[in-house]
């Protein structure tokens, strides 16, 4: 029995959904709840030239966002029409497989990662797929969440389970105050600096110490969203008091009885005192500043306060290549300070940060201002959109000059077409600074909604602590 | 609790003919070395070429690293060196696949005639979209493959052997490295196993889990 061993959170999960295990460790999990988006065509596809039905589709919920419109709300606003088709699929297929989808118009759509928490589909202890690499966000609520491509996805809708190597357990611990002006998005890009893009591969990450217990529940989806950066199979914070009362009401959460005897299983997910980690790595929450990004890589990160870096001080040959490569594209001399960099062009919103603490922390900045650079905000789902416009906030937005959008991927992926031009150097609050991730020839740096905010107003990097 | 037990899943398959892909057993062909570190599924097949139609998106492998602005090819770029126009295996370098789970970084590269990678280490779903796509992922210690890449770029269009049935790299010079692969995804490649199938064959045993774990967790 391993409820005798003191175990991580992450083995109070994993044992728990193990339906077999062979000789050599390689395990079928069973995979509690599956989240599908406009991606997921594919996977219906090979589901279909089989003439195999999703298996259990009461466990599955689909919803558009990679391809949906930022400029309107409705499938004729989608210009391309491969995009559309792919949009028009998710209720196709929805219905010929029983499961639930939102369609674009419906008043809960919008990023498959701000949706399934939002929700309740995300709970404490489940397990949880999706056919994209963000679903490490979902760890946030003490979830076992990954990412998936997509003939898992199939396998996942024919038979509800997953073959897996049961992956190592790293604790990344945060002690200590965080300093104000700092959020949960400096935290993760300060890890990631630290660790570095692979320092996670092949291992779960738990996040643990005071700073992470005190960041809000939309603060750890902020942080556990970018596990997959640091090369992380998945990311995760033990639920607590505050993780429940977030649960407590959401329309797919549990109720009445239920949620009695979901509360009393969930205080049991938290590492044991004595649990043994794989790995352990640990920061002083004090030390962060707000962080962005100067090059290529989630990893290239440094404070504000900081300057690009140069390539002559790299450990190795090939480092020094790959950071000449990388500050060529982004434009970058090294020794130029982070605050003297101009920018073209701010993002906020992605499963990131557009939440509606994100959208509330950027119009903090932005409230009294103008912005002097073009600047999107495309909240991450109806209801967030709903709760800000409930608040004021897209007028706070609107008298800065900042445009307020639909909710979508928009220019995290670029999918649908949300993109910049050749050049042109973006601050965005989204998770991934990669060579034409935003577009070919296009700069990206990634930053925290407030730094972004404080960029847009200022048309360069700017310490949004220094702005007041 | 204690998980029930199967030790060789592979061999319940001997019953029931499959729908399989193509087995991997050994492959002797021509390498090439791709010399960054972290290149992600971004870099291997950039956003615009998903949702298409998949003969459609051949033309976006590393579209943006090969090609400049303009669309013309950059000679400095190895895969379009003659030399290594027949590649079949790739020698990249750390993290390689890291980022977006888009399954089409691995079809794009089958697409275009690979079969193989080798790294010191490989983004984790990019890893596990190989096994689905009957490509072999090789990790091999991050000094080996360096040099591996540096003999391929002094002698190109040389030739490096994958064989899965032994475990074995063999390089342009003659060395041979062992390497590990899990035994589950080493079966399933050698025979051309189907997964799907695979698990269906277990489906009495899913069936018995779920009923234990619906009485478990009742709120799911």
């Amino acid at each position: 029995m391993t409820d005798a061993l003191p175990s991580t959170l992450f083995e109070k999960i994993w044992s728990p959904h193990v339906v077999l295990e062979r000789d050599d460790g390689y395990t079928l999990l069973y995979i509690d709840r599956h989240l599908m988006h406009d991606g997921s065509a594919p996977g219906f596809a090979r589901l279909d030239a089989r003439g195999i039905k999703v298996r259990r589709p009461a466990q599955a919920l689909a919803t558009p966002d990679h391809y949906t419109s930022t400029a309107g709300s409705g499938l004729t606003d989608i210009p391309d029409p491969l995009h559309r088709s792919l949009v028009r699929k998710i209720r196709e297929n929805a219905d010929a497989h029983g499961l639930t989808a939102f369609d674009i118009e419906d008043d809960r759509q919008g990023i498959a990662h701000v949706v399934g928490p939002e929700q309740g589909l995300t709970q404490p202890g489940i397990t949880l797929v999706c056919g994209d690499s963000h679903t490490s966000t979902h760890g946030a609520l003490g979830a076992l969440a990954f990412g998936i491509g997509s003939s898992e996805v199939t396998h996942v809708m024919a038979t509800q389970c997953l073959w897996q190597r049961k992956p190592q357990a790293m604790r990344i611990t945060v002690d200590g105050a965080l300093r104000s002006g700092v959020s949960a998005k400096d935290v993760i890009l300060a890890i990631i600096a630290r660790i570095g893009a692979a320092g996670a591969v092949g291992h779960v990450i738990e996040y643990a110490g005071s700073a992470i217990r005190s960041l809000s529940i939309e603060g750890r989806l902020t942080l556990c969203n970018m596990s997959i950066e640091a090369g992380g199979r998945a990311g995760m914070v033990a639920p607590d008091d505050q993780t429940f009362a977030w649960m407590h009401g959401r329309p797919l959460a549990p109720r009445a009885e239920q949620w009695d005897a979901a509360l009393a299983h969930w205080k049991t997910l938290h590492s044991d005192e004595a649990a043994r980690f794989d790995r352990e790595v640990s920061l002083e929450a004090a030390a962060i500043e707000p962080m962005l990004t100067w090059g290529t890589s989630p990893e290239d990160a440094v404070p504000i306060t900081g300057v690009v870096p140069d390539p002559a001080s790299a450990p190795d040959a090939a480092k020094r290549e790959a950071m000449a490569l990388s500050l060529r594209y982004m434009g970058l001399q090294p020794g130029t300070r982070m605050r003297d960099i101009a920018v073209d062009r701010v993002f906020i919103g992605s499963c990131t940060n557009s939440r509606i603490e994100d959208l509330r922390a950027a119009a903090a900045v932005v409230k009294g201002r103008k912005a002097v650079i073009p600047a999107w905000v495309v909240a991450g789902s109806r209801p967030v959109k709903h709760q800000a416009e409930a608040e004021g906030l897209h007028h706070v937005f609107r008298e800065a000059g900042l445009e307020w959008r639909e909710p979508g991927c928009s220019m995290c992926a670029g999918m649908n077409g949300d993109t910049g031009l050749p050049g042109q150097r973006i601050a965005s609050t989204s998770n991934r600074n990669f060579m034409g991730r935003q577009g070919r020839d296009v700069r990206t740096h990634l930053l925290s909604p407030a730094m972004a905010a404080a960029a847009a107003v200022t048309g360069r990097f700017t310490d949004v602590r220094a702005l007041g | 609790m204690t998980p029930n037990s199967s030790p060789h899943p592979a061999a319940n398959l001997a019953a029931n003919p499959l729908p399989s892909h193509s087995p991997f057993r050994s492959l002797t062909a021509v390498a090439v070395p791709l010399d960054l570190a972290n290149v992600d599924t971004d870099q291997i097949i950039p956003a615009r070429y998903l949702g298409r139609a998949r003969p459609d998106q051949v033309q976006g492998l590393f579209h943006d690293l090969r090609r400049d602005a303009a669309g013309q090819l950059r000679p400095d770029f190895p895969l379009n060196q003659p030399a290594f126009a027949q590649a079949r295996i790739l020698v990249a370098d750390r993290n390689f696949g890291c980022g977006s789970s888009r399954e089409n970084a691995v079809s794009v590269m089958v697409d275009n005639g690979f079969q193989a990678f080798i790294a010191p280490s490989f983004g984790d779903i990019f890893f596990n979209n190989c096994f689905q796509n009957s490509v072999v992922p090789v990790r091999l210690p991050e000094a080996r493959v360096a040099e591996l890449r540096a003999l391929l770029h002094a002698r190109p269009g040389v030739q490096i052997t994958v064989d899965l049935q032994a475990l074995k790299v063999t390089g342009p010079d003659g060395r041979q490295d062992d390497f590990e692969i899990d035994s589950f995804r080493r079966d399933c490649l050698l025979q051309g196993l189907d997964e799907v199938s695979l698990t269906l064959s277990h489906l009495p045993q899913i069936e018995a889990f779920e009923h234990t774990h619906r009485r478990r967790m009742p709120w799911l």
